[in-house]
């Protein structure tokens, strides 16, 4: 199986900023990756390198078996601008399709896009007349022509209601089990935990933390909340137990490390019938994102 | 090729709601039937027909209006997807940045030609409506319409060129109306000048002629009045015109636009979205 995105030791400097500094990232079909970050880690830097938008200073970038924004690259790449932007004198229908004509695609096919995303009743009208949301969408379906092998998305769902952004992802899900590769970033963290395979975190162009969630879990080391509820009357005996307990109103409340969390259960356990219910939550992707993008000094 | 035609049906479709369309072909009929009327002087006397009477008139307003229009409709070209921010997704695409200029220019130039032929169709019926031998003509306004294209054509190229250098379309319209004055305006004044200046010495004997032939759209002047017959009546430069070979004009005039487009490929492969 052949990657489709191959990055390694990429570096990128404006002026005396260092916007990515010796990121590697491999890609294989199907995957689907997260890129987070805070505003200018550099996200939307590293897509435009692999688009072949902007030259890279150092590092290697295979895309597709190419160079990045060689011929072949771009015609399996799909790509969603942060500010997806169109001209405002032409319908959604036309625009999809002079996008097809450009991937030598049928126009024809732009209603049938347009309905993908939800755009259909707009289809004929300018798109200097559509919201926020319509624009993104138009994005969109400009972004699910042809059958591209990666699909480059900053930010998707910015603009797009929450009930759209379910669609969004099923649509994704849709196009990873087809085999397409998917690197997108994302502010809204619970979005992206559900519904992608790889998170990747960059912090001042450099990467921080890239692996499943379960991975950056056990490498952020964070730890666990427990939540207690015990049987009338045997609360003292639970909290003399477990030392470092809290009672919040009727329950104990503690937090543990990771290595310890299961010891602890198994002594809850003990008690048997006295405890009543308890609940484990684990660190929140927020918890874990803040964890491995705190700069210096925050 | 479908990606230019798709990008020059696009574009033609854009400069139809833009009202470019529209604009342009208004102005160049209302130009034309203005001189139409004129110089609808009695023209017997001159041994020559009224349409060619008009195409000499026509010519010189085609080289001051056809550039004018070229470069209106070019300067966004580049500079306005820079500020729309639609150039970076689009660069993403399979095609090459020749094929979107290529795709622009073939839609202006459309536009251009439209309005042109609107215009020379006009006072072409204006003088068979007071002259019947205007047949005599027509040989002369087809020369002026096709050669008025390929003028616009460089100027186009020129506006594309200047788009991708300034990359705001407020740089882009300053460098293209600078462009129009320089070319059409101050480049005779000055050559005048430089003739006047140097009397019958190396410049107005050597270097005058090229300098006609490299601009452009003294190139197209030369080219229309050593053509037309009604070259006495008409020009400044006339007396040039009669001492360069006609074929270098028009050599000009078809290489002109092929230059320019290359400059444009060169500039806009310079931008970085
Ligand atoms: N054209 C440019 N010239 C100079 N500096 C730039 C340029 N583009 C980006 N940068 C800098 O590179 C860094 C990374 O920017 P980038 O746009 O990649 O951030 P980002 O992660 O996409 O942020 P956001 O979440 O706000 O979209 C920032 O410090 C930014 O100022
Ligand atoms: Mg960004």
């Amino acid at each position: 199986m052949t990657l489709t995105l191959k990055i390694s030791a990429l570096t990128k400097t404006f002026a005396g900023v260092k916007a990515l500094d010796a990121v590697s990232l491999d890609i294989a079909p199907g995957q689907r990756v997260a890129l987070l970050g805070h505003n200018g880690a550099g996200k939307s830097t590293m897509m435009k390198i692999i688009l072949g938008l902007i030259p890279y200073d150092s590092g290697t970038v295979e895309v597709c078996g190419g160079r990045p924004g060689a011929p072949a690259a771009r015609a399996q790449v799909a790509y969603l601008p942060e500010n997806a932007a169109f001209h405002p004198a032409l319908t959604g229908q036309e625009q999809i399709a002079h996008y097809l004509s450009l991937r030598g695609e049928s126009p024809k096919l732009a209603m049938d896009l347009l309905e993908r995303v939800g755009l259909h009743a707009a289809a004929r009208r300018r798109i200097g007349t559509y919201s926020k949301g319509m624009r993104q969408r138009v994005g969109l379906a400009q972004a699910l022509i042809g059958k591209p092998r990666l699909l480059v998305l900053d930010e998707p769902t910015s603009g797009l209601d929450p009930v759209s952004r379910r669609d969004f992802y099923a649509l994704l899900d849709g196009l990873a089990a087809e085999g397409a590769s998917i690197l997108l970033s994302s502010h809204a963290l619970t979005e992206v935990e559900a519904r992608t395979d790889r998170i990747l975190i960059l912090s001042g162009g450099r990467m921080v933390a890239m692996g499943t969630l379960a991975d950056l879990r056990r490498t952020a080391a964070l730890p666990v909340a427990m939540q207690v509820t015990a049987r009338n009357g045997y609360i003292s005996e639970l909290a003399a137990a477990l030392p470092g307990a809290i009672r919040v109103e009727g329950d104990l409340r503690l937090t543990c490390a990771q290595d310890e969390k299961l010891p602890i259960l198994a002594r809850i356990a003990g008690f048997g019938d006295k405890v009543a219910d308890i609940e484990v939550v684990p660190p929140s992707l927020e918890d874990i994102y803040s964890h491995f993008s705190r700069r210096d000094g925050q | 090729m479908t990606r230019i035609l798709a990008t020059a049906r696009s574009e033609f479709r854009i400069s139809l709601r833009n009202r470019w369309v529209a604009i342009a072909v208004v102005l160049m009929g209302l130009f034309a039937l203005v001189l139409s009327a004129a110089g609808s002087a009695p023209t017997g006397e001159l041994g020559v027909d009224r349409l060619s009477v008009t195409v000499a008139s026509l010519t010189s307003l085609t080289v001051y209006l056809v550039p004018l229009l070229a470069l209106l409709m070019s300067f966004d070209a580049v500079a306005g997807e820079v500020e729309r921010g639609t150039l970076p997704l689009l660069l993403t695409y399979p095609v090459a940045r020749v094929e979107i200029l290529l795709g622009k220019f073939l839609a202006h130039l459309t536009v251009l030609a439209i309005a042109v032929a609107v215009g020379f169709a006009l006072a072409a019926a204006a003088a068979f409506r007071s002259d019947a031998g205007s047949v005599e003509g027509l040989p002369a306004l087809w020369r002026l319409g096709w050669s008025s294209i390929l003028l616009g054509a460089t100027f186009l190229g020129a506006g594309y060129a200047l788009s991708s250098l300034a990359r705001r379309p407020s740089g882009a319209a300053g460098l293209a109306m600078g462009l129009w004055l320089g070319a059409v305006v101050l480049y005779d004044l000055g050559l005048l000048a430089a003739v006047v200046a140097n009397g019958d010495g190396w410049f107005t004997t050597t270097a005058f002629p090229f300098a006609l032939l490299a601009n452009p759209a003294d190139a197209f002047r030369l080219y229309n009045l050593a053509a037309s017959q009604a070259t006495s009546a008409a020009a400044g430069i006339a007396g040039a015109a009669n001492a360069i070979p006609i074929w270098q004009s028009a050599a000009s005039v078809l290489v002109w636009p092929v230059l320019a487009l290359a400059l444009a490929t060169a500039a806009f492969r310079k931008v970085t979205p």
